[in-house]
């Protein structure tokens, strides 16, 4: 293979690979952004991923084409209930929140396994799905040399989406009001409260949409890279999506690009025993990279964490 | 009510509400939750063999437990409480099959000493870390416990070339034939003597010495501390270490007392993150661990009973277990609920 070959073959599989992350990542930047630590995601992904999976096969047939897509959406809306839990722990009930989040991870693969078993007769895996997201060429982008079979060939039209959802959440983030109390709320939940912000009400919005985003993430996992649900599905994808955040300190784009280089990592861990001089790397180095990178960031990229300030705290109304 | 009467009430009462919503869960999905929790209590107490199981699975837990509660009274969050239980484990079996013609005076407090160094060390990068460069542990422990899982995996099949390890040789062994014939052959083994006796050292390190007044004091105001020259940093990374001691242990506790060996796994045991919820549950006190793992070992065990006893999946118990640590988290709302309870019967 060619030093080209390579890069059209890895690139590719980067997005492919990054694309549930960036779902994920930020919708624990909007969770923290608020306050909010989301240890869940990985429970809500879990939920997502098999929620994909199950109306996937078990509407198909109805719904043709459309399945994958409107299994997303389904997948989002209880993402966002299942992220309720989290945010009433959080929120009213003031528990601790990494506590609940480790909970809630429990909870969704409990959840997931044993309807799993329900629906199966016993069995820990589902069936595959059949109905896929197609992949496509972008039109005239795709004609662009160099450029366009790198980036523009063969894609789901899932990663676009997770580009657009990076994008908008900037936007929201910085550049609405809603974004600037989602904001304050994060950093002085009192300050923000005596200026009329309603610190409960954000958390609340925060939470949900961390939540239907992290379950858009895992539907789009299940059903562009595993097509089936088992326990090893969602294997510390959350995680990522949480390393990722950090890396991109907290910011929708710099949570896009940490994305980005988990999914180029992961794509090397799985496609490197083709690659040339790659392949003669013990595969475990491969495996363990996104992982040891991830440490080796924090430790000499990000310096100081810059977490928003109240995030991890309960607001207590009254209380200096 | 007293203080300490509600700190009682409140993890009994969350223990309670997970049963009761694990009934309701077991009904709405169309199984019998009376059928389900008799599977669940023979699982846990049928016969004298099932007891010496339940004992069994106890064992590791009350490790992981105390790993997870020193951590938690030193101000750290220790999730890395799998990753440090699996390079326990790893390094365990490897001390337990490649050393041979050693006594077992010698080899088998070897192989626990290996087991709680990997597991010391894998929990002092953690700390390290973020008393160095101020990462917090969490994400680091998280990030860790891959680590490990794919590290260990590496390890067995360039040590056997096969799924799994050799088994390791008597000498390392903690099994006891003593026990097993005590309760039918079950795998019960020394190991729930060595979780007995670090209940007690942890309680003796964090109440009787000043190592333990230091640790807990730089976890309870680290400004203080300082102010008052303890050296935030060198405390920071011996209490995560300390707390990687237990969790080595517990991966110990799998090599040399339940399995003999170590096979690839394609994911966590779950007894570093179940660790979490036992110390919660106990909370975080040495005795308070023991009761803790005692329902969680009980529960987990229990629960292989019924796909077979009441055809419910074992995924139940989970269910409930996470529910369990959700209701103690919120323990603010049963403290309330409590206190206005209390208040009622006292104006009468």
């Amino acid at each position: 293979m060619s030093f080209l070959d390579i890069l059209y073959f890895i690139v590719p599989s980067a997005i492919f690979y990054a694309a549930p992350l960036i779902f994920a990542a930020i919708g624990g930047v909007f969770s923290e952004r608020s306050g909010v630590v989301n240890i869940g995601i990985e429970g809500i992904m879990v939920i997502g991923a098999f929620v994909g999976i199950i109306f996937n096969l078990f509407t198909y047939e109805t719904l043709g084409g459309f399945t994958p897509w409107v299994a997303l959406l389904v997948a989002m809306v209880i993402g966002a209930l299942f992220s309720l839990l989290l945010a009433v722990a959080a929120i009213a009930f003031r528990a601790d929140q990494t506590v609940t989040g480790v909970a809630l991870n429990l909870l969704g693969i409990a959840i997931a396994l044993f309807l799993v078993k329900m629906i199966f007769e016993g069995r820990g895996q589902t069936d595959f799905i059949s109905e896929r997201f197609p992949r496509f060429d972008v039109p005239l982008l795709a004609d662009i040399p160099f450029f366009g079979p790198l980036l523009f060939h063969n894609i789901y039209g899932t990663s676009i989406l997770a580009f657009a959802v990076a994008i908008l959440a900037w936007f929201v983030i910085f550049k609405t009001p809603f974004g600037l109390r989602l904001r304050a709320v994060g950093e002085h939940p009192m300050a923000a409260d005596t200026m009329g912000v309603n610190v409960t009400k954000m958390r609340y919005i925060a939470v949900m949409i961390s939540g239907a985003l992290a379950g858009i993430g895992g539907a789009v996992y299940s059903q562009t890279i595993t097509n089936d649900f088992s326990h090893a599905t969602i294997n510390g994808q959350g995680f990522m999506a949480i390393a990722a955040m950090i890396f991109g300190k907290w910011h929708p784009i710099g949570a896009m690009g940490a994305a980005l280089f988990f999914g180029l990592a992961q794509a090397l861990s799985i496609a490197g025993s083709t690659i040339p001089y790659v392949k003669d790397i013990p595969p475990v180095f491969l495996t363990i990279l996104p992982y040891v990178l991830t440490i080796l960031a924090l430790a000499g990229f990000i310096g100081k964490a810059n977490a928003p300030k109240a995030s991890g705290q309960p607001y207590i109304k009254g209380k200096r | 009510m007293s203080n300490r009467t509600i700190n009682i009430l409140v993890p009994i009462i969350s223990v309670i509400l997970g049963l009761i919503v694990g009934a309701i869960v077991m009904v709405v999905t169309g199984y019998d939750p009376i059928k389900g929790y008799t599977a669940l209590w023979n699982g846990i107490f049928g016969d004298i063999y099932t007891i010496g199981e339940t004992i069994r699975q106890i064992t590791p837990y009350i490790l992981a437990g105390l790993a997870v509660a020193f951590a938690f009274r030193t101000g750290l969050f220790n999730i890395g409480v799998e990753g440090q239980l699996i390079m326990g484990w790893a390094a365990a079996t490897y001390v337990g099959f490649a050393i041979e013609g050693l006594p077992k005076l010698i080899h088998l407090p070897l192989a626990l000493i290996a087991a709680a160094a990997a597991g010391a060390f894998w929990a002092f990068i953690a700390g390290y870390l973020k008393a160095r460069f101020s990462i917090h542990e969490v994400i680091v422990t998280i990030m860790l416990n891959y680590t490990a899982l794919h590290i260990a995996n590496a390890l067995i099949k360039s040590w056997s070339g096969r799924e799994r390890t050799d088994n390791i040789a008597q000498t390392a062994s903690l099994s006891s034939p003593w026990l097993e014939e005590l309760t039918q052959y079950s795998r019960l083994h020394w190991g729930i003597v060595i979780a007995i006796v670090m209940v007690f050292i942890m309680w003796f390190i964090l109440e009787r010495t000043t190592l333990g007044f230091e640790l807990k004091s730089v976890g309870f105001n680290k400004n203080a501390a300082e102010y008052a020259g303890m050296s935030v940093k060198k405390n920071i990374i011996l209490a995560m270490t300390i707390s990687g001691v237990f969790a080595g242990l517990a991966g110990a506790m799998e090599a040399l007392g339940t399995f003999g060996y170590m096979a690839i796994r394609s994911g966590f045991t779950g007894i570093g993150f179940d660790g979490i919820a036992v110390a919660l549950l106990g909370a975080n006190t040495p005795l308070g661990v023991v009761f803790g793992a005692t329902l969680f070992g009980a529960l987990k065990f229990g629960a292989t009973n019924m796909p077979n006893a009441a055809n419910i999946p074992l995924e139940i118990v989970s269910i409930i277990i996470a529910l369990i640590i959700f209701f103690v988290a919120s323990g603010y709302v049963i403290r309330l609920a409590l206190e206005k309870f209390g208040k009622k019967k006292e104006g009468k």
